[in-house]
Formats: structure tokens, sequence, C-alpha cells
């Protein structure tokens, strides 16, 4: 049943705060393995839900947080729009505030651009049970600091999310998947070749083998730069399928295979990195998946001698944060910071690393 | 304000300059009233303070110095650019020193292979584009002060251009940064590798005016250069027609590289000027750029084509050529300067409406216009719905200025109602101060300081800027518009 819960989640905040509670914002219960185990009370956003408002030509999406993230996807293809970022459906039950507080995106995110930047405004209750609005649904706006996205990727330790405007874009007229057979080296190798070219890119993911690109844009353009990339077209169906996978983490590669599962940012030009496993790059090499047995320590070390960081997705294990640890200055801002909002440490405590 | 300045401060402030002229050498630090002239204020001159130094470093280490010695003296601290700050972001603090970028020009780095470059923040935002040129790269925000701006200053306004419909403002645009804390300590927020761990502290940065920290170096985003842009000029009859223009071109899945709109009294002044060819009898134009590949150049220019012409522009023209683009361009870039010629003064507003409320806005106004007896001229970024209403005023004339700024905050007033904002990419700076009052809540307003604190508790790093006190706010009578609902909403509010 779509209804505005807002009063009454501001209100439970405000007990909370007042009795030192711990709360867990809810949404579809879809990400638990994407962060550290939390001690509170489950805050349901069920029920909270509806598109507050949508207008195509204005490329704005207003929804509460407990809108199934399902329900807003229907609602842009109607009108031929869809989210640029293509978030994650890592179940049915996805809300739209549990996608913009895990502040994840899908393959198209280097070229359409992270969750983030599409994150227009929002309404929150912060840790005292006030209910606040940063930003707008509006593309251009720098009155006060950006605090709307700031909680993309907060995964609610800074507030619970009661409502969030997100641009919008078109979806492509055409759309084509290429295969090309190369090694991961070779792959990144090419990619980087074609980085300074102007292509439609849409998606460039390399697994068993092959490097999968997919171009998106007006019909001419994608037609040229298909012949220009070379390689052989995927069929309709089964780049959708290849390309959902990937998105939704249902790909064979993170279901099937022994070890655990880590996600390495780098930048994307990185040459492969010396952990033993099975990989999948996603974001043309900024995003590579591991499945491995080496120790946590020794993946980290790794992947920031690169440039990166790494977090484990197979949840959290004996010894092991989920997050790449935060430098101390780093951390000294983000504990001052998560006090700033959340005075009481109610919200999600420890969830994205200790004291935050 | 020099008057007002406290004399204990601005001996602190001095003693604190005569320090860091004995470690970073004598030519880093100007004291000397002279040399302090050219920076009392920036790109809006109203607002004027002398500050008890300037220091100009060359290297991080010594930002950072700067920044030890003034955080352990309480003094105040403004960092600054070019000072091409259009809303008072960069006017000195009077107890307080300058701490200038300008010396921290080169570009560090252009890394082709992961399509970024590495620049310090005193690096002018042409000059990136010029840097990547070579490689077929260019940074794509545009302000129209690009030959000047720094990409400091654009980190610290969120600044946007002509481009940022299709590709983003800063905050798309910059992937990492480095920063001096006000405890002395570099940190890198973000970077080429995406997502860093934790808060999007590079989000937060980003806009926020100088306040949280000092950029010591940014990371930047380089795109391929579109092989192909094409640009059509229409010309309409009435002001609603070509808003609806901009909303059909939008609704058909057209993002437009550029799509900008000149009231009549624009496009007179731009003729005047630079004789792009201009339609001078039209009530406005819009100027819709077209880049990609030249195929979807192509397809795109017919689709566009035929939506003005379907919506009744009186007049589509193509330009034919890279000349005739750059002359249709001309004008646009530069209507600013040209209506400087028709005026002694003009007031740049800067506020973000929904698209839809385009016609209504500018009717509003015009009302507004005439009730104030200040004409205003309309340039304004059409595709992203952000205004820069331009009040032509004579600061010569004893309350002009007065009455313009209290015209410029009720624009901003009708921006708000209409589901917009006060500043879409100037900055609040000291300028739109009381306007924040009229967007944000007591809440909310206490919920940034809270925010500020937590980066620099002893509120030296431009303090005073962009956040107003609640004071202030309920001095102004706590004005608060939100969903349209203006307090007596049947009161004239002129
Ligand atoms: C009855 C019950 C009790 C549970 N107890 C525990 C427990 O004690 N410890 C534990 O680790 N897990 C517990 N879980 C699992 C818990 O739901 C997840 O760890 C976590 O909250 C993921 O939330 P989600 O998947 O529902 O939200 P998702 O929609 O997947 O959201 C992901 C993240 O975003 C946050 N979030 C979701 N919606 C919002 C919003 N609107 N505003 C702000 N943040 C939001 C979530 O808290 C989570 O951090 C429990 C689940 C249930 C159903
Ligand atoms: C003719 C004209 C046209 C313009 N057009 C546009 C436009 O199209 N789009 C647009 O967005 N803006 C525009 N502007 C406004 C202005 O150019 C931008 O806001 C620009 O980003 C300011 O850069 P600057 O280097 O001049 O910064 P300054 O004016 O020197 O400073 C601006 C703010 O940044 C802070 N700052 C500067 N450097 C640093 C640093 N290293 N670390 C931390 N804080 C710092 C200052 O404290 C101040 O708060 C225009 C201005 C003019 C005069």
């Amino acid at each position: 049943m779509a209804a505005d819960r807002s009063a009454e989640i501001a209100e439970r905040v405000r007990e909370a705060a007042a009795r030192g509670t711990p709360l867990i914002p809810q949404g579809g219960g879809t990400k638990a393995f994407l962060g550290e185990a939390v001690a509170g009370e489950p805050l349901p956003l069920a029920g909270h839900e509806g598109i507050v408002g949508y207008e195509p030509t204005e490329l704005v999406i207003t929804a509460r947080a407990g809108t199934p993230l399902a329900e807003v996807e229907a609602a842009l293809a109607a009108q031929g729009q869809m989210l640029g970022f293509e978030p994650p459906r890592l179940g049915a039950a996805s809300t739209l505030g549990g996608v913009v507080a895990a502040g994840l995106s899908g393959p198209r995110r280097p070229w359409a651009g992270a969750l983030r930047d599409f994150v227009l405004g929002v309404r929150l209750v912060n840790g005292r049970g006030e209910v606040l609005r940063f930003g707008g649904q509006v593309m251009k706006n720098v009155a006060g600091y950006d605090l709307s996205r700031l909680m993309a990727g907060a995964q609610g330790t800074l507030g619970v999310l009661l409502e969030v405007s997100l641009r919008v874009v078109p979806r492509p007229v055409r759309e084509q998947t290429r295969v090309l057979a190369l090694d991961a080296a070779g792959a990144l190798e090419r990619l980087a070749g074609l980085a300074r070219r102007p292509l439609p890119l849409a998606g460039a993911c390399h697994v068993a083998g092959r490097l999968h690109l997919r171009l998106a844009g007006a019909a001419a353009g994608v037609e040229a730069a298909a012949a220009e990339v070379g390689g052989e077209v995927m069929g309709e169906a089964e780049a959708a399928a290849f390309w959902d996978g990937v998105r939704d983490l249902a790909h064979p590669f993170f279901r099937d295979g022994e070890g655990a599962l880590w996600r390495i940012a780098l930048p994307p030009a990185a040459p492969p990195l010396p952990l033993a496993g099975e990989w999948l790059l996603d974001w043309g090499g900024g995003q590579r998946f591991l499945r491995s047995a080496e120790p946590a320590g020794r993946i980290r070390e790794v992947a920031a001698a690169a440039g990166g960081h790494a977090t484990r997705l197979s949840g959290p294990a004996a010894g092991v944060t989920v997050f790449h640890p935060l430098p101390e200055p780093i951390l000294r801002l983000h504990r001052r910071l998560k006090a700033a909002l959340d005075p009481h440490g109610i919200l999600n405590p420890g969830r994205l690393y200790p004291g935050l | 304000m020099d008057g007002g300045a406290d004399r204990t401060a601005r001996r602190r402030a001095r003693a604190v300059a005569e320090t860091l002229a004995r470690r970073l050498g004598g030519g880093c630090v100007l004291t000397d009233p002279e040399a302090l002239r050219p920076y009392e204020c920036d790109g809006l001159s109203a607002y004027r303070a002398l500050p008890a130094a300037v220091v100009l470093p060359r290297s991080r280490e010594e930002v950072r110095e700067v920044v030890r010695a003034c955080a352990e003296a309480g003094v105040p601290l403004v960092p600054r650019g070019a000072g091409t700050s259009l809303s008072g972001g960069a006017v000195p603090h009077p107890e307080g020193i300058v701490l200038s970028l300008a010396r921290m020009n080169r570009v560090l780095e252009v890394d082709v292979r992961n399509r970024v470059a590495r620049v310090e923040p005193g690096v002018r935002n042409l000059a990136v584009t010029e840097a990547a040129a070579p490689y077929g790269l260019y940074y794509a925000p545009d302000p129209s002060s690009q030959v000047t701006c720094t990409i400091g200053g654009n980190v610290a306004e969120n600044a946007g251009g002509v481009h940022c419909l299709k590709y983003g403002l800063t905050v798309h645009n910059v992937v990492g940064v480095e920063m001096v804390t006000v405890e002395g300590e570099f940190v890198r927020l973000g970077g080429v590798a995406p997502d860093a761990p934790g808060y999007d502290l590079l989000a937060l940065l980003i806009g926020s005016e100088g306040m949280l920290g000092v950029v010591t170096e940014a990371t930047v985003r380089l795109l391929p250069r579109p092989v192909c842009a094409r640009v059509l000029l229409a010309a309409f009859d009435d002001i609603p027609t070509a808003g609806e223009a901009v909303s059909r071109i939008i609704a058909a899945g057209i993002i437009p590289g550029g799509l900008e709109m000149m009231d009549g009294p624009a496009i007179r002044a731009a003729e005047d000027f630079v004789h792009a060819g201009y339609p001078v009898d039209a009530a406005a134009i819009l100027l819709c750029e077209l880049d990609g590949t030249p195929e979807e150049v192509e397809e795109d220019i017919g689709r566009v084509r035929a939506i003005l012409e379907d919506c009744g522009a009186r007049e589509v023209r193509l330009a034919r050529d890279e000349r005739e683009r750059a002359l249709f361009w001309s004008g646009r870039k530069n209507a600013f300067p040209a209506v400087g010629r028709i005026s002694p003064d003009y007031y740049c507003m800067d506020g973000t409406i929904p698209r839809r409320a385009l016609a209504r806005v500018l009717e509003g106004i015009a009302r507004l216009s005439e009730a104030y007896g200040l004409a205003v001229v309309n340039v304004f970024h059409a595709g992203d719905g952000n205004l820069h209403p331009l009040i032509l005023y004579d600061a010569n004339r004893p309350g002009e200025l007065e009455r313009t700024e209290e015209l410029g905050l009720r624009i901003l007033e009708l921006c708000v109602e209409a589901g917009g904002t006060i500043t879409g990419e100037h900055g609040v700076g000291l300028e739109k101060l009381p306007a924040m009052c009229v967007q944000f809540t007591r809440e909310e307003i206490a919920q940034f300081h809270a925010v500020k604190e937590a980066f620099d508790p002893g509120r030296i790093l431009n303090p005073d800027k962009a956040i107003p006190t609640l004071a202030r706010c309920a001095e102004l009578g706590g004005m608060h518009v939100r969903g349209g609902r203006l307090p007596f909403p049947d009161l004239e509010r002129f």
C-alpha cells in the first residue's frame, strides 16, 4: 500500500535517539551481505512507498524510499526512460532507499555515471529524528553542502532516507553487443586503446576469455562503432541476459566457484593483478570481481598497491572487514561527520566501520 | 567592512603573515595595502574587504604551512583561485589572510590510458583541455569564465557550463581531490579507482565553497572529443513556445550537448556587440548543439528540426560550417559583456527551476521587473533550467543597488516557489546568505553548521560564507517558501 509514513518513521528515530537504541533501516532485506553485522531494532521502510513525482520531460523521478525498485523501473520503461546507472537488482524486494543507501552501480557506470551522479535530492530523517531536505529536483543546485549525494553508499548510517529524487535518462534507440576472444591482459590493452575514441560504449566486461562490448545510442552511431570495434555480434536475447547477469551479480561467475568473492576497484588501465583465482572484469577494467582463496590481507595489499581498494562481498568473516580500511585522517573525518548527523550513534552503527 | 575590523584580530593575522614571510620567502606574502587592493573583491564587486595579508604558496607543502599557521593562531583563511566567483565567495575576511592558489598552476600528469589528468588547483579550466587536446581528449565542464577560472575554484563552486546538461557539472567530472584539512593534514578523497570506500566526502567537498578544506590537487576525468558538433538556431515569437520546444526535445530522448535560450533584449544586445546575424525581432532564440559521431548528429539534427518546426519556430537555421557555428555561439558566450555595454551595471542572478515552469517564472520575472522599474535581461541554460536573469541598474543612483538586490531576492523566491533553487552554479558566497533562509529550514541550516563544525571546528576556513547564521535568518523573518507554499500567499510581494 502506497502511503507516506514519514511522521511515524521520524517519531521512531526520535524515540530511539532518546533511548540510545540502534536502528537498522530495512528496505527489502536483499543486501545484508554488503556490510558488517549490526545489532539493533529493525526499522522497516515497507509501506512507505509510492512514486510522488515523475514528469518525463523533466528527466526526474521522485519516490518514497520503500518503493520497490521494480516499480520505479517499470514506470520509467513505460516512458522510454531508465536509471542510467543500472543499479544491481539483488532481489525482487530491493527498494529505492536501499539502492541509494547501498550506492551500487551497474555496467553502464564508467560512461553514464555512478548512482551518486544521478542523485538530485533527498528527504531524510537524521539521527536526531529531524526531517530534512537537501538538494532538490533540478539538475543544477549548489545551495548549501551537498548532503544528498553523501547519502549514496552511506548505508543508512547518516540518515534514514524518506524520499529520493533521481535524474533519469532516455533509453538508447539501439543497442548491440560485440564479443572479442581475448585474454584479460589483451582485453585491458584493447580497452585502453578504445578509451580515446568517442565511441557510444555502454558496457565493457571481460569474463572467461571473452571481452563483451555493449554499444548503445542512435542507430547509425551504434552501427558505425560496431564496425570499428569488430568482433562478433551477440544475439539480442543472449546479450540482454548477459548484461543482466553482470548487473545483478547473477552471472554463473558469481554463483559457482570456490573461495570468497571480492570486488576490487582499480584505475581501469591497471594491468591484471597477481592474485590467484577466477576473475570477471567489468567497467572497462575499473571494477574487477575476484573469487579467490588468497588471504584478505594480501588481496587488500595488492589492490592498494595498484591504486585501488577491495570489498569482501561474501559477507563478514572472522577477522576480515567487509570494507577496505580507511587512512586515519579520513577515518577521523568520517567519525566527526557521523556525529554531526547522528550524534547518538543510533543509525546502523558499525555497518561500515567500527563506530560508523 | 574595513573600518569594522577588530584591531587585535587584524594584528594577529599580520603576525602570522610575518612568520609565513620568513618561512616561505618575502615574495610569497603581500601586506602592502596597494598590493592587497587587487584582492579586495571577486567577480561580484559590490562586496569588498581588504585582507590583513595575501599569501601565494608555490607548493602543496607551503599550502599546508599556511593552513597550519592560520589554524594555530585562529586566523581566518580565505582560499582564492582566479577570483571570478559571482557570489562573493572569495571576498577576503578583514581580519584574515587570503590564500591565493594562483602560483600552483601546473598540469602534473595527463594519464591517457585512464583518461584522467592530475592538476594543481590554480590551473585554469581551459588549460586542462589544452593539455589534453594532443590526445584527442578534453575536460567537459566549460563555465563561460573558463579562460580565467581555476579548477580549485570550480571544485569549490561545483561549476557548470553550456555542456553540463549532457556531460554533467564539476561533481561529475572530478574523480579525486587532494586537500589539506584544517588540522594541516593531506587527505585524498575519491581517486582514479571508482567508488572510494567510506562516505563520499568528495561529493560533499565539491560545491562547499572553500569552507571544508583547501584543495591542493585535483584529478579530473577527460572525455574523447566528439568528432562532430553542429548547432541549430531557432527563433520564436514568444517565450512559452520556446520553453515548450525545450521540453519536447528532451521528451523525445535527445540530450543536446548544449541547449541555451536568450530573450529579446539579450538577442539585441548580443547582436549589437558581435553581429552574429541573430533575428533581432524575435522574442526568444534557442541554440541547440548536437554532438557525437557524424551519423548520430545527422540523425538528431533531423529529429530536432522537426520538433522545432512542429512547435512553431518561425525560423530554424543550421550552422553551415565551423565558422558559422562559432558565430552562433559567440553571441551567447558574449551575452554578459554585451549587456555590460547597454547598462552601467548589471547584477547576475543564478537560480534553477524545473523546465516546465520556464514560461511561468519568466512571466513572473517580467512582472517584478516592471514593478521595480529595473530592466531584466534573460540569457540562460534552458536545457537544465538554470536561469541567469541580469538585472540592469546604475550603482551611482542612490538606493538603486539596494532595490536591485531586493528584486534579485524576489526572483530567487520565485525559483524556490516553482520547485527550484537559489543557485545553480555560482554558489551562495556572501551574496545569497539571505536567500538561503528562503530555501532551508532552521533545522537544515543547523545541520549544515554541524557539518562545517566536523571539518573545521575553529571556523577558520572561509568563515561566514555560504551558510547563514540562524540569527541572520531570524532577522530576515525566517522567510521560508517550500513546495510552492509561500507564507501569506495572497499578500503582494513587491
Ligand atoms: C527482522 C530482521 C532482523 C534483522 N536483524 C539483523 C541484525 O541484527 N543484524 C544484521 O546484520 N542484520 C539483521 N537483519 C538483516 C538486515 O536487514 C540487513 O543487514 C540490512 O539492514 C540490509 O537491509 P535491506 O537489505 O533490507 O535493505 P536494502 O534495501 O538491501 O538496503 C541496504 C542498506 O541500506 C540501508 N537502507 C535501506 N533502506 C534505507 C533507507 N530508506 N534509508 C537509509 N538506509 C536504508 C540498510 O540499512 C542497509 O544498510 C535483520 C533482518 C530482519 C528482517
Ligand atoms: C563572466 C563570468 C562567467 C561565468 N560563467 C560561469 C558559468 O558558466 N558557470 C559557472 O559555474 N560559473 C561561472 N562563473 C562563476 C565562476 O567563474 C566560477 O564559480 C568559478 O568556478 C570560480 O573559479 P575561481 O578560480 O575564479 O574561484 P574564486 O572566485 O577565486 O573562488 C571561488 C570559491 O572557491 C574557493 N576556492 C578557490 N580555490 C580553492 C581551493 N584551491 N580550495 C578550496 N577552495 C577554493 C574560494 O574560497 C571561493 O569560495 C562565471 C564568472 C564570470 C565572471
